[in-house]
């Protein structure tokens, strides 16, 4: 030993001292305030961001904010649900300083976005999924959502039609009130064509299983349904399983007809490229952020697939006409009288839920025509 | 597309379609595993070499078009893998174990940064044969559509079974396995023989993930294994290292697995939760019922890190 590296007790204090001024001087100097011109807004997906799925649709927007004067985007994908993003957010505020988060899974909300808005007050975290309450939750946290469920009934029209079998069938992931109302509304928009039409719907317990959602896509088929939709994160396996066995396919979250360009029929899909642009808008002109934003196809939230080839005449009309009722404002899927699949009434005669009418956001029944269990 | 009504059949037949469909990767990674530890060593990282197989065979298929070229890939690659462990355990104090937790990390994440430009193209699928043509019901049909890598795979069950007892080389493999010293007496070098054993384990599982990506679900994402290649090796004790036991474990799992969504799909829908651990449940019952705290697991290779 030399003794040479070895810090006497006036170096370690001094050198101490330093490292403490330099981490206190970001609190101590108003840093953010200075960047406010130039914005960073971070992303983060709980999967690859080119999935055909949910992750590229989020993905998808955030591309769309590229190019903004003075808006740089940081992203990061495959990041799991737990105390993982919070570092993620942690290091996207402390090291690329953004003041903008999208955590755009919905396991991401309770409780690593919300211990992270209470961390850092002057940040904004917008999260997608319908969870933020104004009575519950801290203002600097939001939550957006699109009515797609509009876009499964959309599907549903089509699938009625195209069905012969009369049996749809919906592989799921998990029983939550968005899941649930998606499967209702596919239903539901096949029985406006033919009121004895079921829908056999798997829950896979995940988001993202590709051997189960395989697994349960050929389990449907088996038992006879000849249309197939889903809710999970990558619709790419069932997708492509049930074409292999020859079944229709309705999309969801993007546009996954290049996968089957002959069975796909139509597909309900995001387009957050128009809320990612107007909460950035807002924040580049400096006005406050909204807390609780919704929207539909009319809103330019939701879009449909291009219909597919195998749509036929009276599926395409059908189609436009309740595309263009929807438009109007005001369509209302859940409707009385109408029964959940255990027999419970879920809506009286005269009674309907439009797609803002926020009982649906806690839907927890399947409604009469669905086989399957939300537990 | 026709449709016949099958009812509740539709759950014996899932499982019987499931166990070919989902057994096949675990019949190849619990194949190489077996092969490996008999030679005395564990590959943990054989999960890391799955979906690295998965990933390079997606790739070379969707740039040559060739499935097979695709399934060669993956084999050369889990081969470099495997070697790669073998040649860092034959240094002195390394823990294979520890190795092999390395190497699973880093095959996939090597996979995923290689893998970025190949989750959107589509790959062309390898072969299935259909033994169900004699059947007019589509969903036999459809169960016994029987992809080639089964078939191989059941075939290599068996050969390992034979060559293990019959065979010089599967006689040094044992050796190896269960004295180092006998092996060094008898004039052989167990360094190189395990090097070897992991390099094959290493391309069966390759080939594994080759059949994840380009049969079954069939398409390269990084979500593709949920777990396959570890199971597998634990599916290799489950099967007290005899390659037939490991051909009926990985059959069993897959069954097992399909079970869930079957019940689902003919209105069994309570508790599915509890189906899907179907497999997990079965496995801890079987090793709860044949082990014993006084006697080590019967037929565990000598040599192996978990049993000295």
């Amino acid at each position: 030993m030399t003794g040479k590296f070895m810090l006497s007790r006036r170096d370690l204090l001094k050198t101490s001292a330093a490292g403490a001024a330099l981490g206190l001087a970001p609190a101590a100097f108003p840093i953010r305030a200075a960047r406010a011109a130039a914005a960073t807004v971070g992303f983060i997906y709980v999967g690859p961001k080119d999935d055909y799925g949910y992750n590229q649709a989020h993905a998808e927007g955030a591309a769309s904010l590229k190019g903004i004067e003075g808006i740089s985007i940081v992203e990061e994908e495959n990041v799991p649900e737990t105390v993982d993003v919070q570092k993620t957010m942690e290091s996207m505020i402390n090291l690329d300083g953004a003041s903008l988060i999208f955590p755009t899974s919905f396991g991401y909300f309770d409780p690593h976005m919300l211990a992270m808005c209470a961390k850092f007050p002057d940040v904004q975290f917008r999260h997608c999924g319908g969870m933020w309450n104004k009575d519950k939750h801290p203002m600097n946290a939001g939550s957006y959502f699109g009515y797609i469920g509009m876009g499964q009934y959309l599907n549903g029209v089509v699938a009625g039609h195209t069905t012969k079998s009369k049996k749809l069938g919906f592989v799921a992931a998990k029983p939550i009130p968005q899941v649930l109302l998606n499967i209702n509304s596919f239903l539901l928009g096949a029985r406006s064509v033919d009121p004895a039409i079921t829908c056999q719907v798997i829950f896979t317990g995940e988001w993202s299983l590709a051997v189960k959602e395989a697994e349960a896509t050929n389990a449907l088929i088996d038992q006879g349904a000849d249309v197939v939709t889903c809710h999970v994160d990558s619709p790419k396996v069932v997708v492509e399983t049930a074409a292999g066995r020859g079944a229709f396919i309705c999309g969801y979250h993007a546009n996954q007809s290049p996968l089957a360009p002959e069975k796909y029929l139509t597909g309900a899909e995001w387009n957050w490229a128009k809320v990612y642009k107007m909460f950035v808008d807002d924040l580049v002109a400096g006005k406050p952020l909204p807390n609780f934003t919704r929207g539909g196809l009319a809103d330019g939230f939701v879009k449909m697939s291009p219909l597919g080839p195998a749509v036929g005449e009276a599926a395409r009309k059908q189609f436009d006409a309740t595309l263009a009722e929807m438009m109007k404002g005001g369509f209302s899927v859940i409707k009385g009288p109408l029964k959940s699949n255990k027999g419970a009434v879920v809506a009286t005669e005269g009674q309907a839920f439009v797609e803002t009418a926020i009982e649906l956001e806690s839907m927890d029944y399947l409604v009469e025509g669905v086989v399957g269990s939300t537990a | 597309m026709e449709t016949t009504d099958i009812g509740l059949w539709g759950v014996p037949l899932a499982m019987l379609g499931g166990a070919i469909r989902v057994s096949t990767p675990f019949i190849f990674v619990s194949l190489g595993e077996a092969i490996t530890e008999r030679s005395g060593r564990i590959n943990l990282g054989l999960e890391g070499t799955l979906v690295f197989g998965a990933m390079s065979a997606y790739a070379v298929a969707v740039m040559t078009g060739s499935p097979w070229l695709g399934l060669l890939a993956a084999a050369l690659a889990g081969l470099c893998f495997g070697l790669f462990h073998g040649w860092i355990c034959k240094f002195p104090k390394v823990n294979d174990i520890a190795i092999g937790i390395a190497l699973m990390l880093f095959g996939t994440g090597l996979a995923f940064f290689f893998g970025k430009p190949f989750i959107q193209p589509s790959a062309p699928d390898l072969p299935a044969i259909p033994f169900g043509a004699w059947s007019d019901i589509p969903q036999v049909q459809a169960a016994l559509n029987v992809n080639v890598l089964f078939l191989i795979g059941a075939a290599l069950a068996v050969f390992l079974w034979w060559a293990f007892r019959n065979t010089r080389i599967g006689l040094i493999v044992r050796v190896v396995g269960d004295s180092a010293d006998a092996a060094r007496a008898m004039g052989l070098n167990p360094n190189t023989v395990r090097l070897l054993a992991t390099g094959v384990g290493g391309a069966l599982a390759g080939i594994g993930g080759a059949y994840l990506s380009l049969y079954y679900p069939g398409s390269w994402t990084e979500r593709i294994s949920s777990g396959q290649g570890l199971m597998a090796v634990a599916l290799v004790i489950f099967a007290r290292w005899n390659p037939l036991g490991c051909f009926a474990a990985a059959l069993l799992f897959g069954g097992a697995g399909a079970l869930g969504p079957a019940l689902q799909s003919v209105g069994v829908t309570q508790g599915y939760y509890l189906f899907y651990a179907a497999p997990y449940i079965l496995t801890l019952v079987i090793m709860i019922a044949t082990s014993s705290p006084s006697r080590t697991l019967a037929g565990a290779p000598g040599e192996l890190s978990i049993t000295k």
